[in-house]
């Protein structure tokens, strides 16, 4: 005998459901009122050393169809590379945003400051990179991918040196429209899937 | 707002993998909006670096005082919502059994009727006026957290012809890190609709799924007022740092 390996077992997922923004975006779901504040409105919550950029993009379907009822989280970095919370940080980073995809149009919009690259382990940077969480109706547990931008210098970035088909790297890369202006697009299934993270 | 000078993190190690059997197939052909929403493709897999080890804190959100209060923080306390009223409370552990504190619960719901307040709810059960639907509250130093709510009716929902979701409340939890981050919901004890909903059936563990069923809790019902229901969530876990410091490796 051994001794009992008590470690306890994570909570299943379950989907968010069509009525997520009832909860977590009320005012944008047409309810403000339940909260006098809400929470992860905006990325930035004062002035920011770096470049404020603006990132549109829709999420896709298996069919092509751009879904209208997923929301959103980012969380990222300042423009240093350093995270809310670590010695240094601007203040003005809070790097958490919550955002929805537009009702009517397929589209989402995150308004945020660029992010540096970021020290990792053991000696590692990562290229800059915004994390994002996609929650929806039909997607049983939240999931993980990066917008990285092409701008930049993502040659020795560790997780996009992972991926074996070097193709799909571009599902992960932004499209400049203009100064300080990307558009990011997520496939959830079928032609250029975006890569999504198994961490 | 997230407060980035809320409480620092202490440095902890990477998250522990997490186990994708203890959780929902992504793709299920009952659930049918799964079936083109679901990725095709293996996810790519990778050990957590300080983007999703590090996350927002919450320690200075302002929190109102009915925040937690479903019955009463639509109407601002002019009228209660109605309904069977409830208490529904419990802790937020990680893997490896620690309380995870300070960190932000919050939940949303039908009404008594089993209608949401959203505006592509077109169910027949009517919206009731002092009722909103969500709430939220920082747990305790022990993990801990209670909403006081009415508890959800049961609805039919477009899926196959005749599908109905039992009464449910959904729960989104942040715990320290952005890789912990998990959106799941409460079953309640007894209710038979739980063994013929497509939506709990997408896991495929039977104890797994249980352990979403909070049962009545006594204990904590108040008399004459509310009765009680209790329900524990698991977050990831971190692994150990302790050989970091080892210039020459493991």
């Amino acid at each position: 005998m051994v001794q009992k390996l008590d470690n306890l077992a994570e909570t299943p997922s379950q989907t968010a459901g069509p009525y997520v923004h009832i909860g977590l975006m009320p005012t944008h779901a047409g309810n403000p009122g339940s909260f006098a504040t809400e929470i992860a409105t905006d990325p930035i919550t004062g002035p920011v050393s770096g470049e404020v950029i603006e990132i549109t993009g829709a999420v896709f379907d298996g069919t092509g169809w751009a879904i209208r009822d997923a929301m959103i989280e980012s969380w990222q970095c300042d423009g240093a590379g350093l995270f809310p919370g670590q010695p240094g940080a601007d203040p003005g980073v809070s790097g958490h945003c919550r955002f929805a995809i537009d009702g009517e149009t397929g589209d989402f919009t995150l308004r945020t400051v660029k992010p540096g690259a970021s020290a990792g382990r053991g000696g590692t940077v990562s290229a800059p990179h915004v994390s994002l969480w996609i929650v929806a109706r039909g997607i049983n547990i939240g999931l993980n991918t990066r917008i990285y931008f092409p701008d930049e210098d993502n040659s020795a970035d560790p997780l996009l040196a992972r991926i074996e088909q070097r193709p799909r790297v571009d599902t992960l890369i932004a499209q400049k429209l203009g100064p300080g202006r990307y558009r990011f697009d997520i496939r959830l299934q079928g032609a250029g899937e975006t890569v999504f993270l198994d961490l | 707002m997230t407060d980035p000078a809320a409480k620092s993190p202490a440095p902890q190690g990477p998250l522990i993998p997490r186990n994708p059997a203890l959780h929902p197939v992504p793709l299920d052909p009952d659930y049918k909006t799964s079936v083109t929403r679901a990725p095709a493709l293996p996810l790519l897999s990778m050990e957590s670096t300080p983007s999703e080890e590090t996350g927002p804190t919450f320690g200075h959100t302002p929190i109102g005082v009915l925040d937690n209060n479903l019955i009463l923080n639509w109407s601002r306390g002019a009228a209660p919502a109605v309904g069977e009223r409830i208490l529904v409370h419990g802790r937020i552990l990680d893997e490896t059994g620690r309380p995870v504190p300070d960190t932000l619960v919050e939940i949303w719901q039908a009404n008594a009727g089993g209608r949401y307040r959203h505006v592509k709810d077109s169910y027949f059960a009517p919206l009731d006026p002092n009722f909103g639907g969500c709430g939220r509250v920082l747990t305790g130093a022990d993990g801990s957290y209670e909403f006081l709510t009415i508890r959800p009716g049961a609805y039919p929902w477009p899926n196959r012809a005749n599908d109905w979701r039992p009464m449910h409340i959904h729960f989104s939890v942040y715990g320290h890190s952005f890789g912990q981050r998990l959106i799941t919901q409460m079953y309640f004890q007894g209710d038979p609709l739980i063994d013929h909903c497509p939506i709990a059936a997408t896991i495929r563990d039977r104890a797994q799924l249980d352990r979403l069923v909070a049962p009545l809790d006594f204990a904590r019902a108040r008399p004459l007022d509310f009765l009680a229901y209790k329900f524990d969530i698991v977050l990831r876990g971190r692994r150990q740092t302790m050989f970091e410091n080892k210039i020459e490796g493991m």
